[in-house]
């Protein structure tokens, strides 16, 4: 190692409100280098990131840029010191030429632009040199996801930056645009360019990076040569953590099928295929658990699931029902509860009381409305009876819900959808934001739903919430099942090379599900 | 000798039509910068009543019109700060405050001149025609396009101007893209609410101008509601004219059209459909012109959205 590395962050800590999203990060780039930053969603890559580019002002800390004191108000003024980031988010004007958007902000407002040829020609140059494919006076909104990635690197490359970070930008390709972004990284490294390569898949990580930090809750818990390591070591760092909680089990064998999905698949709202073909059974009495790093189709299988998102072709069938593509309603109906990933997107109405989202499904139907009016004395009774058996810390039941902590929000989510009886439930994380103690409790209370016979199936990203809970672990990886474990935790390493999407290396289980 | 009739007819017809769209050519353009960075002004009918006012007063104070003109201006743009104020710093709805100003726009008006001048009872030297020579003397061409008053011609000048503005600087450019996409204009290191502030002042000070024609360059008094919604003919202008300045100068022109037929309809004695139908054709035309150009989106897609800083 260099006696002056080319950036060095720290101590950085930054914080949101409650949230601390930086807790003393402290980090080392070379020059020249491809340098991945690995970490689950909320891990702190962005964040820090944010606060390298301008975008975001440290609480504490310091950046040291090429042996420099840096701090930056703007992401101007970091790009004049040659840091670039293409964001998650575009920064693309849509309606604009390629050309226009990168002369934006550029020069005097009262400059005529009457002769773009000059940065025409420069951006064909930069385009032939790196292979990008990028025509200057091609408007925005007509190019695919891909090409505007490639317009977004070459704008950084235009304002000229000796360090390019690069935030998630797998998360919107396809395999073959994947392909050629990795190469491409690949040629500017070459280049003596300095690239930050933020990810969570550790299949593209291990391909293209020089060296490997692995970010946890807010900080570098470790950074790595990418030949000292291999996958299943970084997962482990990245979502290893140990269980605190043994949980009693019964031993009862599951029953019936209730659920069973069929060859589903679906596309994410970007129109790329987001679910390929899945295939599961969920009986009576078990928790199925499905694991694998966030981004891998978990989501839009969970929406097409509950109908919230359209089913492209297979089927799924609830207690012999088929239920595909009914709306979320009808589904709802059909014993069918739904804790969402995304709460406040899919869960609760934030602005209106816990009574009133504690009914969100059955407003219309009896003991809670008859005749076309609400029963508010019902409806205030079985609140009250949820918050108190679910203990969930709220002033009353007429408390608007969104004052409530994610926690206890996520707590009268679960709540509801249990109070619905039903026999099957789909929960899409779990413990999302929840303190331990919750965690525990919700935990314990789906035990208690397996013993009496629901089906559950249970989406994470998180090992301990799956370990602790599930009968068996099926792994999704690019939208398909990879395979299935049991909840061992002596073979965590599979688990983990699953989870990349190796299969080779894996002895699974021959018995059929 | 029919014939000759009607070209005489069609010609002071267009003649017209020019006039009348005058005030919403200056308003409408103005009201797209406003809009194509993001800002909605729906006060532009009490604003074009300010400037209207405005260049009244000072008119009459003064006797010049351009002065007049110049009152009109800054009586908009004073309204525009307002705007500007409440809309982009305080980031209040922009509806809700573009009504208000309607309305204080009309109530002010309306106490000043009965206030000051209602009992005076006089009026102004309007702007004259411009003879323009040999284009003017053209048979029918002349009467149609070469025999207005310089408010009129300057129409073409300000349309002109705005497109380049808008198309062709650095201002323009980066004005539009605070419409689609303010963050990326942050993050290139402008800033957004100076280019809305100056949006809206661009705006309303045309529209201050839209304003000023009706009192300097067209009826040589005030009357209260002088505008007489012009102001929202102007926004559906702006939708039907797909966010051009060019469009606009067509489309206001079209509306003018309206105007003007309804006007000389109502002086054909032959002609026996009640005088209050022909009155209403502006407005029926707005509607049916918004039906027809509905939902083919060119709007600014950050329009009515305040910006939140990072």
């Amino acid at each position: 190692m260099s006696q002056k590395p080319f950036l060095r962050v720290e101590n950085i800590r930054k914080r949101f409100g409650p949230i601390v999203a930086s807790d003393g990060v402290s980090l080392e780039i070379e020059e020249g280098e491809i340098h991945s930053l690995l970490g689950e969603n909320g891990a702190g890559k962005s964040v820090l990131m944010s606060m390298i580019c301008g975008m975001v002002r440290p609480d504490e800390g310091e950046i040291v840029f090429k042996g420099q004191l840096v701090r930056f108000d703007s992401p101007r003024e970091a790009i004049r010191q040659r840091i670039g980031m293409v964001h998650q988010h575009f920064m693309l004007v849509p309606n604009l030429t390629v050309a226009e958007n990168y002369i934006l902000g550029q020069g005097s407002p009262l400059r005529v632009i009457n002769d773009m040829d000059e940065v025409h020609a420069k951006i064909r140059e930069l385009s032939d040199r790196y292979a990008l494919d990028v025509r200057p006076d091609a408007v925005i909104e007509d190019l695919s996801v891909g090409e505007q990635q490639r317009v977004e690197i070459l704008k950084v490359l235009f304002h000229g930056i000796d360090l390019l970070i690069l935030d998630e930008p797998t998360a919107v390709l396809t395999p073959q645009e994947t392909d050629r972004l990795l190469s491409l990284m690949g040629d500017l490294a070459k280049d003596g360019k300095t690239v930050v390569f933020i990810s969570h898949k550790l299949d593209e990580v291990m391909r293209v990076s020089n060296r490997i930090s692995v970010m946890r809750d807010g900080r570098v818990v470790h950074t790595v040569n990418v030949g000292e390591t291999n996958a299943r070591e970084l997962a482990r760092m990245m979502v290893g953590r140990d269980v605190r909680m043994e949980l009693p089990r019964s031993p009862e064998p599951p029953g019936h099928i209730v659920l069973s999905v069929d060859n589903l698949t679906c596309r994410a709202e970007t129109g790329l295929p987001a679910v390929r073909g899945v295939s599961l059974n969920v009986r009576s009495g078990e928790i199925v658990g499905i694991a694998g790093v966030s981004g891998n189709g978990q989501t839009e299988l969970s929406l097409a699931l509950s109908g919230l998102l359209p089913v492209d072709s297979g089927r799924v069938m609830l207690n012999g029902k088929d239920i595909t593509g009914l709306d979320p309603a009808r589904i709802n109906a059909s014993s069918f509860s739904h804790i969402p990933e995304d709460r406040h997107k899919h869960g609760i109405v934030a602005s209106m009381s816990l009574s009133e989202n504690t009914i969100l499904q059955r407003y219309d139907q009896k003991p809670f409305a008859s005749h076309g009016m609400l029963n508010r004395g019902v409806i205030g009774e079985h609140t009250r009876d949820l918050i108190k058996r679910f203990r969930i810390k709220s002033r009353d039941e007429d408390q608007p819900i969104g004052a409530l902590s994610g926690g206890n929000q996520q707590k009268l989510v679960v709540a509801r959808e249990l109070a619905r009886n039903p026999d099957f439930i789909l929960v899409n994380q779990l413990a999302r934001g929840i303190d331990i103690g919750a965690m525990e409790f919700v935990m314990e209370e789906m035990l208690k739903q397996r013993d009496n016979g629901r089906a559950i199936l249970l989406i994470s990203t998180e090992l301990e919430e799956l370990f602790a809970i599930c009968d068996r672990i099926l792994v999704m990886f690019h939208g398909e099942l990879l395979g299935e474990l049991p909840p061992d935790r002596t073979r965590l390493d599979e688990l983990g090379l699953l989870m990349a999407g190796e299969t080779a290396n894996v002895v699974l289980p021959t018995h059929a599900s | 000798m029919d014939d000759m009739m009607f070209l005489t007819f069609l010609a002071t017809l267009a003649g017209a039509a020019w006039r009348l769209a005058t005030p919403l050519i200056f308003a409408s353009i103005g009201e797209i910068f406003s809009e194509r960075a993001g800002v909605l002004n729906i006060g532009l009918e009490g604003t074009m009543l300010v400037g209207a006012f405005c260049g009244f007063a000072a008119a009459f104070a003064t006797g010049s019109i351009p002065l007049g003109l110049l009152a009109g201006i800054a009586g908009g743009m004073l309204f525009g700060v307002i705007f500007a104020f409440f809309t982009i710093t305080i980031k209040a709805d922009q509806i809700v405050v573009g009504a208000a100003l309607n309305l204080l726009g009309m109530g002010l008006t309306a106490f000043l001149f009965r206030t000051y001048y209602v009992s005076t009872g006089k009026g102004i030297e309007i702007a004259q025609p411009v003879q323009i020579p040999f284009l003017s003397d053209i048979p029918f061409l002349g009467e149609a396009f070469f025999r207005q008053n310089l408010i009129v011609y300057s129409t073409i000048l300000v349309t002109i101007l705005a497109s380049l503005v808008l198309f062709r600087t650095s201002f323009g450019l980066t004005l539009r893209a605070v419409g689609e996409h303010p963050k990326a204009v942050d993050v290139a290191g402008r800033n957004v609410a100076s280019y809305r502030y100056a949006a809206v002042l661009v705006g309303t000070g045309l529209a201050g101008l839209g304003g000023a024609f009706l009192t300097l360059g067209h009826s040589n008094q005030f009357v209260e509601g002088i505008t007489s919604g012009r102001g929202f003919i102007a926004l559906a202008v702006v939708v039907f004219a797909r966010w051009s300045p060019m469009g606009a100068f067509f489309v206001s022109l079209l509306f003018g059209l309206f105007y003007a037929l309804q006007l000389m309809l109502q002086a054909q004695a032959s002609i026996v459909v009640p005088y209050q139908l022909l009155q209403a054709l502006p407005y029926i035309m707005t509607i049916v012109t918004l039906v027809v150009v509905r939902g083919k989106g060119a709007a600014p897609s950050k329009l009515g959205q305040p910006y939140e800083m990072r």
